[in-house]
């Protein structure tokens, strides 16, 4: 049980992170981002090709490599799409995460295929108990999330992500002021992604095993649903969202299951329905979140005096 | 290999066309319901999915005919996208919150997945297929080639393309076809001259989420269908749309052919689990050097 616990922390830690990520682009530059898993399986699958399927680097040039790489795939998802409307990097996000999706599960000299790739290597996996080996992760995971949380707290008080705010509400007025709108557009996307990506390749050490049936559009509603349900555009509630949602996943895996006279097929039906769901819910009744943004308010001065 | 290519080619051109014009019609559902309501609806895929069903509980579990079982396939899907867009979609593209517009978009996709589980709640996840008569496939030489058709082929390309003619009349010739138009065209002139958005907006589900049911069944008959028939053609049905022109009906025709026969030159040179990658790079092609598409407005 204990372990239990600590394995549902990492996985919300990863969440919190991916939120994060999106809130970037989502929350702060307002750009829809449909593909989000697309994004963490190019982390997971860079990272796992390089440490173990193709080449044997240490795990944190695995991180990195993730890293860069999901960010390019944002630079390039956006590059063609921003100075679009947000309906075509909808639909273009979309497809990148079935495509992300089809490659990995048909180059199989490449990724293994749909057998995913095994023995992905993690700090200490092997050579502690698995509890300590969960405990270790926990702390990495930790402190990744800080490290992001920080990183997108500066990015969100400093005057670029100033920009990207007034980008978000109006992009005609941020370039009439001089800013280069496509620009900020392209590289807050990248910057997204690279969130995400890097997320992806910490899941990719921890689960040890990566498959493409693991990176369903499933994992973006989780991801959106943590955002949405914590406060779009603040950074604290991307990551306390991502704790509900992970509270409420796993919730739902014991009430589900309870059910008398559910076969197994129905009990994931019900459970990915209650996901979904709450999204929408949220999105309805709560759209701000559990911790909506400020927006600080400057009267207009009275026209008389 | 200039000669495989020539052997192969007119082979494969028919077999997109046939895809393309199956294709047509959830691509005219979709571009349909952009062009009257402005936000993509994602629960194409499990509109699909749902009409692939309603048809397969007519034919199989009611014994129905074909063509009796695709009114069923039309009607069941276009209730459900008219009750998504009324009760789920609707209220959320109206609230100006700090989510924006884009909400609504983000809803289809849950939606989406919410539908396709209550789909999977009911038939499982077995492979299902309908209760057809099997024909053999007539054979043409053309002196340079073989070509195959199978008769199920022709027959669903020919309801296929009886349905399209159908909304063409529709749209060209009735007066609730003709408003519909004039709303996708110019929402703000359609107001003042006195039409009423709302039932526009309510026919437009109705009739796009139809035609995408009718196109998910069309899709089934041709192999055997599961809860994630709709999901895996929505990658073609946006690039047919986006090709043609989003927004543009019949830009979604000549988009789905084009992009049904693009997918099917494809195996010339690429391996065939690869024919719904096709569509997305067919997309950034299009993104890239003209966004509005073949027949479309601007896009930006």
């Amino acid at each position: 049980m204990e372990n239990y616990l600590v394995a549902m922390a990492v996985f919300a830690a990863l969440y919190g992170m991916m939120a994060l990520g999106l809130n970037v682009i989502w929350g702060m530059a307002g750009m829809i981002n449909l593909g989000l898993v697309g994004f963490m399986a190019v982390g997971a699958y860079t990272s796992a090709l390089v440490t173990v399927r193709h080449a044997t680097w240490p795990m944190w040039a695995g991180v990195l490599a993730a890293t860069a790489v999901s960010s390019l795939a944002g630079a390039a998802v956006a590059r063609i799409t921003a100075r679009l409307k947000g309906d075509y990097l909808a639909i273009v996000t979309l497809g990148f995460s079935e495509v992300v999706r089809l490659v990995a599960s048909n180059e199989i000299r490449f990724t293994n295929g749909t057998d995913g790739i095994s023995a992905i290597p993690g700090p200490f996996r092997g050579q502690v108990a698995p509890a300590t080996f969960n405990l270790i992760y926990l702390g990495l995971a930790a402190a990744a999330l800080l490290l992001v949380f920080l990183l997108c707290q500066r990015l969100r008080h400093s005057p670029y992500g100033r920009v990207l705010r007034a980008i978000r509400d109006d992009d005609q007025v941020a370039a009439v002021a001089g800013k280069p709108v496509l620009r900020f557009k392209t590289e807050a996307f990248a910057i997204g992604a690279a969130i995400t990506g890097f997320a992806g390749a910490l899941y990719a050490h921890y689960n040890a095993y990566i498959a493409p049936e693991g990176f369903v559009p499933l994992i973006t509603i989780y991801i959106v649903l943590a955002l949405t349900a914590g406060g779009t555009g603040t950074n604290t509630g991307a990551v306390v969202g991502a704790a509900l949602v992970v509270a409420f996943m796993e919730g739902t895996r014991f009430v589900v299951a309870a059910i008398p006279g559910l076969a197994a097929v129905q009990v994931a039906a019900v459970r990915e329905f209650l996901i979904a769901a709450l999204l929408i819910l949220v999105l309805r009744y709560r759209p701000r979140g559990l911790f909506p943004e400020h927006h600080r308010r400057y009267p207009i001065p009275d026209e008389r005096r | 290999m200039l000669s495989h290519i020539v052997e192969e080619l007119p082979q494969l051109v028919v077999n997109g066309l046939v895809v393309g014009t199956i294709l047509a019609l959830p691509a005219i559902g979709f571009t349909a319901i952009y062009a009257v309501l402005r936000f993509p609806n994602f629960t194409v895929a499990s509109h699909a999915t749902m009409g692939a069903y309603a048809g397969f509980v007519a034919n199989v579990w009611l014994g129905l005919p074909i063509v009796p079982s695709l009114a069923l396939a039309f009607l069941i899907p276009a209730l459900s996208g008219l009750l998504c867009d009324e009760v789920v979609l609707k209220p959320l593209r109206r609230s100006s919150a700090a989510t924006g517009p884009m909400a609504a978009a983000i809803a289809a996709v849950a939606l989406t997945i919410a539908l396709e589980n209550v789909i999977r709640f009911v038939f499982g996840n077995d492979l299902r297929g309908y209760d057809l008569p099997v024909y053999r496939d007539w054979r043409f030489d053309l002196g340079f080639a073989f070509l195959r058709i199978g008769p199920q082929q022709v027959e669903n390309a020919a309801i296929s393309l009886a349905v399209m003619t159908a909304v063409f009349l529709f749209l060209a010739f009735t007066r609730t076809g003709k408003m519909m138009r004039a709303v996708a065209d110019n929402p703000t002139l359609a107001s003042i001259k006195g039409i009423n958005a709302e039932t526009v907006a309510r026919l437009a589900s109705l009739i796009g989420m139809g035609l995408v049911g009718v196109g998910g069944m069309l899709l089934g008959l041709d192999t055997s269908i599961d809860p994630l028939t709709g999901f895996r053609a929505v990658l073609t049905v946006f690039a047919a749309a986006v090709v043609g022109g989003l927004g543009s009906i019949p830009g979604a025709v000549v988009g789905a052919i084009a992009v049904g026969i693009g997918e099917e030159l494809s195996l010339l040179v690429l391996d065939a689990s690869y024919r719904t990658a096709v569509g997305f790079v067919a997309i950034l092609v299009v993104l890239t050097f003209r966004p509005r598409g073949i027949l479309g407005e601007r896009a930006y």
